[in-house]
């Protein structure tokens, strides 16, 4: 008996190895890998890495380093539109985390995104003006939110979940719009301009970039340890197949209060940058359709990766923000236009065109349990 | 007390439209797992037809007529949705392509409307207001929620106790069931989908005179129907007159004596009865969601 489940704990240990192995190559547009990696996942991660790492570093530090001179070539207003998607996508990344590495597709991470940024402005006009201070107290107040709310929604899994944290997000939104105490429907205004180390206000819009930047960096590179950690092989786990993970001894239930609080966090933090960017933030920021943008841009990059839907993130505030402008505001139409193409044309997001495997595997094993 | 009476009546009223809106939701989530987040959009369609028909003064007939047009453009709707929504099988795709659908018919909407705040009288001969226990209320109010307990037992009748309704029932409870049995299960949930969206319109109409039209309304009226769904058990229709019941009274009452927090009220109700009861009040009697 002992012995058997050692086996299948074995089993299991190597099926998470092949996931994270095809992770890897997914993260990359690789060339497509003819050795099956089911046979031998050490050796084929180790021999069929080499090169396309190099790759993968090759273009991390081509993304990062235009990312850093954008605002030494750009004119001011395209440099604050970036610093909105940069603070977008690590909403994004939260939900992503949610929906795609943990199987639990959110529409509430707006809610704690909204504390996050009514929290930094609070802090920047009443305490300091510091940039991390605001920041960590965004974290903070997002990762508290969501543990206060999120036992509701982590009882319910797939689309019960999704109804559960819609329902959290829109009340949450709602309290913002009719409490005096946060400015109603007014929103608040009046947050000075951010410092750092106690230096002078960062008033160009490149210095505040720079910032968002170097934050929403240190947030992706946080996110990515724990999706590899083995903390993010038991929630890939649980999106997979809870029964099992259950069986083997793992606590399902307080690994997805976790990742939920942990989501809250990264929210959070993001509220706090997009606060930082406008000075300014109102019940609107942090509504249903925002929610509905963050879950857009997971779809679109591909749910799971996390490059990917930071992409789509910055792909889905441009419409909003710049085409929207240019037919007369009517944004909302050409994303609802993009929500129905992406579900029939883009099943696996922009991730999905590079490296699909591994969500091919994950929707056949689907459809096998949705028929039986 | 008596303004309190007239909070409990402004709350049945808004039961009674809830149960309407959220009835639709409540059967095409038991049926398909599918989580119509168009749901509010075709409420505001209703509402909008309203707004087109109904002028001021107008009488019975013109808002006979916005009934029944709401209701012919609510099921056409459903319908497209409904096609829709088969074509794919991932359920977070479906969700996905009923809330494109809804933000770009909301879009259409103010297109078409603009983003003014539209009221919508009640027909003339309903428009005055009776006495109860010293207070003057409106009658249509009452009518509404006439019209509510009139919906709630046609359903009753429609789905307890017609060859019909254990057909639907059964959908609920095991569509593959239903279908290996000989039932054509697809049009059982095409059907469903449209009438639930034509009631969803229907009650956009009725609720006209009460909440009026506005563009960022179908999100709060999304809202409430979803709570009024998860605090009375998904696909139970008892569950959803339940429900719609509870969170009009908490609207209401919360209305008029916590106004701050009246929307922060239906979170808290919805999380408590989540605590103590984590499947609803009176979930549909075989669960498909073991």
């Amino acid at each position: 008996m002992r012995a058997e489940t050692e086996k299948e704990k074995e089993q299991e240990k190597e099926q998470e190895q092949e996931k994270d192995t095809v992770t890897v190559h997914g993260g990359t547009p690789a060339p497509p890998d003819p050795a099956p990696v089911v046979e031998a996942p050490d050796s084929a991660a180790t021999a069929g890495a080499d090169r396309p790492h190099r790759r993968r570093a090759a273009v991390v530090v081509a993304v990062v380093a235009l990312l850093t001179a954008a605002p030494l070539v750009l004119s001011p207003y395209p440099v604050s539109a970036m610093t909105r998607m940069l603070a977008f996508a690590v909403l994004v990344i939260g939900v992503d985390l949610l929906t795609g590495v943990t199987g639990l597709p959110s529409l509430g991470q707006a809610a704690y995104f909204g504390v996050g940024a009514y929290t930094a402005v609070l802090v920047g006009v009443h305490i300091t003006p510091d940039a991390m201070v605001q920041a960590l107290a965004g974290l903070v107040m997002g990762l508290v939110a969501a543990a206060v709310t999120g036992w509701v929604a982590v009882r319910a899994r797939g689309i019960v979940f999704l109804m559960l944290t819609l329902a959290i997000g829109e009340s949450v939104h709602q309290v913002a719009d009719t409490w005096s105490a946060v400015g109603g429907s007014n929103g608040l205004a009046g947050m000075p301009p951010v410092t750092l180390f106690g230096g002078p206000a960062l008033l160009a819009a490149g210095f505040v970039y720079w910032w968002v930047l170097v934050v929403a960096a240190l947030v992706f590179a946080a996110v990515a340890l724990v999706v590899r950690s083995p903390y993010g092989r038991t929630l890939r786990g649980i999106r997979d197949n809870e029964a099992r993970m259950r069986a083997l001894g793992y606590r399902p239930a307080l690994a997805r209060y976790g990742v939920f609080c942990l989501a809250g966090a990264v929210a959070g933090v993001g509220g706090a940058l997009w606060a930082q960017q406008a000075r300014f933030f109102s019940p609107g920021d942090m509504g249903f359709e925002v929610a509905a943008l963050a879950l857009l841009s997971v779809v679109i990059g591909g749910a799971g990766s996390l490059w990917g839907p930071c992409l789509g993130a910055a792909l889905v505030l441009f419409v909003r923000d710049n085409l929207s402008a240019s037919i007369g505001g009517h944004g909302p139409l050409v994303l609802g236009a993009v929500f129905v193409a992406v579900v029939f044309l883009m099943p696996r997001g922009l991730a999905g065109l590079t490296g699909g495997r591994l969500r091919e595997l994950a929707g056949a094993r689907r459809r096998k349990e949705n028929s039986s | 007390m008596a303004t309190h009476l007239v909070s409990v009546l402004n709350g049945l009223a808004m039961g009674s439209l809830l149960f309407a809106i959220a009835l639709g939701l409540s059967l095409v989530f038991g049926m398909m797992d599918v989580l119509n987040l168009a749901h509010g959009a075709v409420y505001l369609v209703g509402a909008y037809v309203a707004v087109a028909l109904v002028t001021d003064g107008a009488g019975v007939a013109a808002f006979v007529l916005a009934v029944l047009a709401a209701a012919v453009a609510g099921a056409l709707l459903g319908g497209l949705l409904a096609a829709l929504t088969r074509a794919t099988t991932h359920h977070l795709d479906q969700a996905l392509l009923t809330l494109g659908v809804g933000l770009v018919v909301a879009e259409v909407l103010t297109l078409a409307f603009g983003t003014d705040v539209h009221s919508i009288s009640a027909p003339a001969p309903v428009g005055g207001g009776v006495t109860v226990l010293g207070e003057t209320y409106p009658v249509y109010r009452l009518l509404v929620i006439g019209f509510g307990v009139v919906l709630a037992v046609a359903v009753y009748v429609l789905v307890e106790r017609s060859p019909l309704g254990s057909v639907i029932r059964a959908t609920v409870a095991d569509r593959a069931m239903v279908a290996a049995l000989g039932v054509n299960t697809g049009r059982v949930l095409v059907g469903v989908f449209a009438a639930g969206a034509a009631l969803a319109a229907v009650g956009g109409v009725l609720a006209g005179p009460i909440l009026g039209a506005q563009p960022g309304l179908d999100e709060k009226v999304l809202l409430l129907a979803l709570v009024v769904v998860v605090i009375g058990g998904l696909g139970s229709v008892r569950g959803a007159l339940l429900g719609a019941v509870v969170i009009g009274q908490v609207q209401a009452l919360g209305t008029a004596l916590l106004p701050e927090y009246a929307s922060f009220l239906v979170f808290a109700a919805m999380a408590l009865v989540l605590l103590v009861r984590p499947a609803g009040l009176l979930p549909a009697r075989t669960g498909v969601h073991a």
